[in-house]
């Protein structure tokens, strides 16, 4: 579990976060959702502890962040799986040494058992056959499956998520979705997604924020977010044709 | 300011690279494939380089000795001298800062940009000492292709002259022993080892501290040629005066 308290972020005396509070529950996909420029991405730097916040505090199970050691840092950072917007693979790898990657570095697991632990991983992102591919060589759906077993391969207790289904087709980010999710409720994982994807709320925003101008405007479920009348949150639902078409056909009662 | 502020930044980046190191193992292996990439990939345009510079300044020597008070094997001396002094350290080193400094700068500059560099943070590693300690430590193994530039210009000038009919074997040889200083050996591989940290730092600093996308990666490799060209020489400069003068 995360909790934020009050959190505050300011870049050149401009406040991007203007006092945050929210509990990211473990074993469920929080979604944080939002315009551009809301502070989506502000908001998940400081959990990552890559920015610092001038007020506020975010603490992983019960110990804030600002308390900890460097090397309890460190160690934190061990738990933490990270699944970037353009996958982030590195390109002199294969598919399995990527996967391999965290294991290498935290752990003193024999090579039979990376490879056992990786293949198991890639079996569970449907990845098998490709582990001797270059990320160049597959395509961005795979790429992101890839990155998602790299995210989980150390067995992360917290997963952060930047906009894990952008640039895929329907299909493919439907499939990342009911992934994530689907890890997310195995290994009792907290899991945060960042998106602006409507699709993926619909899918599985088990928690959601919604943060407008760097605040927290609203909070619920993926049921609770098309039935809410804040005016904030359906002008950005409904932005999306097809979900003012569908809401205007359940009004007309088809 | 920039450039203090660029300065700064650089030594700041140096702090790092020497900071919390990564694992032992992974270390290892990455500075063998440094080393292949670095060293071993740029030996063929080294000794291509060296044999023909070596044989022009031979030439060139034997064609503006006109005096026949001159000995010939003053050419020797003349391709010796310009070899192991300048030819191999610095021009060399000016090639290299085309070749394995564009390279660096490229490679680490579209992690930047592509989020390798992010991921690796997030993971808790020293990005700064995981990619760029590996590349100063296979650097440690340039004065070697140095060496093998020096030998192979003084064999391209001998070829040159012998085979051209400016100096006969023996003069050439004769030429090469003519008040030898071993200090400007030590001298040249002094300021080669110089010449490699900055070879690895520079760029790698251009390439670490990007910002854009896959433009801006091509921008700062030509960026980063020109910087480690000027520090080489201001280099160069520096410890000759200070070795030498």
């Amino acid at each position: 579990m995360i909790e934020v308290k009050d959190l505050h972020k300011a870049f050149n005396g401009e406040e991007v976060l203007k006092g945050l509070n929210f509990v990211f529950e473990r074993g469920k996909t929080n979604l944080i959702i939002g315009q551009s420029g809301s502070g989506k991405s502000v908001f998940l730097k400081n959990m990552l502890g890559i920015f610092t916040p001038e007020k506020g505090t975010i603490e992983y199970d019960g110990k804030p962040y600002s308390e900890f050691t460097d090397e309890e840092r460190r160690e934190l950072r061990k738990e933490i799986g990270m699944v970037f917007q353009g996958g982030a693979l590195f390109d002199s790898m294969t598919v399995k040494e990527n996967v391999m990657f965290p294991l290498k570095m935290f752990t003193k697991m024999k090579k039979t058992e990376m490879e056992e632990r990786v293949n198991t991983v890639l079996e569970r992102v449907n990845l098998i056959g490709a582990d001797d591919k270059m990320p160049s060589e597959i395509s961005g759906g795979m790429q992101k499956r890839v990155s998602i077993a790299r995210a989980i391969v150390n067995r992360p207790k917290y997963l952060f998520c930047d906009e894990p289904n952008s640039g895929l087709d329907p299909t493919t980010a439907t499939v990342i979705d009911n992934l994530i999710q689907k890890i997310t409720h195995e290994f009792d994982i907290t899991t945060i997604i960042i998106t602006h994807d409507m699709n993926s709320v619909l899918e599985i925003g088990e928690k959601i924020a919604f943060l407008k101008d760097g605040l927290l405007a609203w909070t619920g479920t993926k049921d609770e977010i098309f039935k809410t009348e804040d005016k904030t949150v359906t002008d950005f639902v409904y932005s999306s044709n097809l979900f003012k078409k569908v809401r205007d056909a359940q009004l007309k009662g088809y | 300011m920039t450039y203090l502020h660029s300065i700064g930044e650089y030594f700041l980046m140096l702090k790092g690279v020497f900071g919390r190191m990564t694992k032992r193992s992974v270390l290892r292996n990455l500075i063998f494939k440094e080393i292949n990439e670095l060293i071993i990939g740029s030996l063929g345009i080294v000794c291509f380089l060296s044999f023909f510079i070596g044989a022009v300044v031979a030439i060139q020597t034997a064609l503006n000795l006109n005096n026949p008070l001159i000995p010939k094997s003053l050419v020797a001396f003349a391709a010796r001298q310009s070899v192991i002094l300048e030819f191999a350290p610095t021009f060399i080193s000016i090639i290299m800062a085309g070749k394995v400094g564009s390279f660096i700068t490229s490679s680490i500059g579209s992690m930047q940009v592509t989020e390798q560099i992010d991921a690796l943070e997030v993971m808790g590693i020293n990005s700064k000492n995981y990619l760029i300690f590996p590349k100063i430590i296979a650097m440690l193994t340039y004065p070697f292709v140095i060496a093998i530039s020096m030998f192979l210009g003084i064999l391209g000038a001998y070829v040159a002259a012998v085979l051209g009919g400016f100096v006969k074997p023996d003069d050439f040889v004769s030429g090469l022993q003519d008040d030898f200083v071993t200090f400007h050996l030590i001298y040249a591989f002094i300021k080669t080892f110089l010449f490699a940290f900055i070879l690895a730092t520079v760029p790698a600093y251009h390439g670490y501290y990007m910002k854009g996308g896959a433009l801006e990666v091509g921008q700062a490799s030509t960026t980063a040629f020109v910087w480690t060209s000027v520090v080489l020489i201001i280099t160069n400069y520096a410890i000759t005066q200070l070795l030498l003068s």
